[in-house]
């Protein structure tokens, strides 16, 4: 791994996981450090989602602990959690249709009172998506996948993140958005935010990342840089479509 | 809040047979009423202003039960979870505001003072209805969050009982009767409308609370929270709303909306006793589903569209076809309206089918 001269941001510490009694991350360690975009890579089933639900308090770790700026949150609420800094762009968007595209954005920036920093905020995720602002008071489930994921990251980043989880960005969108979304990636991180990225998609998710992660039946089984992993050969046997 | 209405759609056998005969029981429907109506108007018993007397009383009977039909179908909304206390939530606000009415009854305040004294009144109504909607959910309802569905069902209903003879033994089984209002006593002509202040009170308080709720839950922060909730629960934390103080102001602004509807109905009704909330509650549940639960403003329109066939539909269905002394059928008028409202449109007037898809 790579050295640290800044602590990291987010860090799992040996963090085990279970859902009643079946163990579903085993012994995991991530650190994720300002500036960074970390992917997370790893099949089907292979504890991914449940990393992210850990790291958000939708489920506890049994063992070990989540540290947010060097100060454990374990058993913490979720919605305190959000306060501390940590935003998701959860799996499949979900974002709340019956309400508009404005009110999904309001609700991303819940929790603060900084009127005048949540426009220029609001303003932010107009110019990195100027689709966005000619849609907000449509119903946000009138709009198109690729809309709507605008949408979720947007709401996303009204929270100002200091950290910003995305769960499967390409699940369920075109290449061509696919492409779009993962420079938006890129460009938010230039702006500040320490991205973690969950993805199935490898080749795609390595193109932008830092570092990344190999996640397997719940263990992390490789750690590098992106070009490490990239180069890796059991890597590009296994997830980047080489034989 | 969730137009939602449980979207595990039923496998249905499509019987042509089944079909045709849903479809002939809704002619037949159509054909009584219109039937009905039509001798019954024909037969001019009842003259222009007596109509217009049942429509006002339906107007101010329906407001009563669209302010009960909110805390239905906001519980509804937020938790698909019908809370069947909810009538003795409404009937213990009745209850209280009758003691505190007797008390300044006594009082010259109630005669100089009488609109403070009466908002004194509906305070005391929607505070005690308050505490006991938040109470409830707090010590029956929250611990069986994410149980199957039947078993906070029982619950609300052992609730319900709970409440019924808790208020039973506390101020006795007997009849109260609301003390006069002098200054509402009589009548005044309204666009035609013969209106009694009673009435007039009732329908300025309920309509002026519905669009306060209203624009509570659309306009302010809290309100779009409670709509957060109603949709996604897992994603509300996620924009760091606290589901649980949510959820508790869903049932504090539904207690509320009963309370105030506790003392309205003294105004109508004149009496409370400790079964009070039972028909109420039913039907203002009947409202909530006929407006589409879940969602708000139908339980508004349920309400308002149950009090009026009530009111209207005997005379208006029953006479003509005969029957006699048609008043003391309305609830069986107002039921099988509801029925066939439903049978049109199962998901309710407001109710739209979204499915519960998360892609």
């Amino acid at each position: 791994m790579s050295s640290s001269e800044t602590s990291p941001i987010l860090e799992l510490r040996e963090v085990t996981t279970h859902y009643g009694p079946i163990q579903v991350l085993k012994e995991v360690n991530v650190e994720i450090r300002a500036g960074e975009i970390v992917c997370l890579l790893g099949g089907n089933a292979s504890g991914k989602t449940t990393t992210l639900k850990t790291i958000l308090g939708y489920v506890e770790p049994t063992e070990g602990q989540v540290l947010l700026d060097g100060e454990a949150i374990n058993g913490i609420a979720t919605d305190d959690r959000v306060n501390k800094g940590i935003s998701m762009v959860p799996e499949n968007r979900r974002l709340f249709k019956r309400m508009t595209v404005m009110e999904n954005l309001q609700l991303g920036a819940y929790l603060r009172r900084d009127k005048d920093e949540i426009g220029q905020d609001m303003e932010r995720v107009f110019d990195l998506f100027p689709r966005v602002k000619e849609r907000l008071s449509q119903r946000a489930g009138t709009l198109s996948g690729g809309e709507q994921q605008m949408v979720a990251v947007g709401r996303a980043l009204m929270a100002r993140p200091k950290v910003l989880l995305m769960d499967e960005p390409s699940m369920g969108l075109a290449p061509v958005l696919v492409a779009q979304n993962f420079e938006i990636i890129e460009q938010i991180n230039e702006q500040g935010t320490a991205v973690f990225v969950v993805e199935q998609n490898a080749n795609m998710a390595l193109s932008i990342a830092d570092r990344g992660y190999v996640l397997q039946t719940g263990r992390i089984v490789l750690a590098d840089t992106a070009q490490g992993l990239l180069n890796n050969p059991q890597m590009r046997q296994a997830y980047l479509g080489e034989i | 809040m969730a137009e939602t209405v449980e979207a595990k759609a039923p496998r249905r056998i499509q019987l042509p047979v089944l079909d045709s005969f849903l479809w002939l029981i809704r002619l037949a429907a159509i054909f009584a009423v219109v039937w009905g109506a039509y001798f019954s108007l024909s037969s001019g018993r009842l003259s222009g202003a007596q109509w217009k007397d049942l429509v006002i009383f339906g107007l101010s009977q329906g407001s009563v039960y669209a302010l009960i039909a909110l805390g239905y179908t906001m519980v509804y909304g937020v938790l698909r979870f019908i809370n069947f206390a909810h009538g003795e939530v409404f009937m213990s606000g009745a209850m209280v505001a009758f003691f505190v009415a007797r008390g300044l009854s006594r009082t010259a305040m109630w005669t100089d003072q009488v609109f403070l004294s009466l908002f004194l009144v509906m305070l005391a109504s929607a505070a005690t209805s308050t505490v006991i909607a938040v109470a409830l959910e707090r010590i029956a309802y929250r611990p069986l969050r994410g149980k199957p569905r039947l078993i906070p069902f029982i619950t609300a209903i052992g609730a319900s009982f709970f409440l019924q003879y808790a208020i039973a033994g506390l101020f006795g089984f007997g009849f109260k009767s609301f003390p006069q209002v002098p200054a509402l006593s009589g009548s005044f002509f309204f666009a035609g409308f013969r209106v009694l202040k009673t009435q007039s009170v009732v329908i300025v308080a309920a309509v002026l609370m519905m669009i306060g709720l209203y624009l509570f839950v659309e306009r302010t922060r809290t309100g779009k929270a409670m709509r957060a909730v109603a949709e996604d629960q897992e994603i509300a934390r996620l924009m760091g709303i606290n589901v649980d103080r949510t959820i508790s102001i869903v049932f504090a602004v539904g207690g509320a909306m009963a309370g105030a509807a506790g003392f309205l109905y003294l105004l109508v009704f004149q009496q409370v006793f400790f079964l009070t909330g039972f028909i109420p509650g039913i039907k203002a549940f009947t409202a909530a589903v006929v407006g589409g639960i879940g969602n708000i403003p139908g339980a508004m329109i349920g309400g308002l569209l149950l009090g009026g066939i009530e009111s209207i539909g005997p005379s208006l269905v029953l006479t003509g076809l005969g029957i006699p002394s048609a008043h003391q059928l309305k609830d069986v008028v107002a039921f099988l309206a509801l029925v066939m409202i439903l049978i049109f449109k199962p998901s309710g007037v407001l109710g739209e089918r979204v499915a519960e898809d998360r892609a």
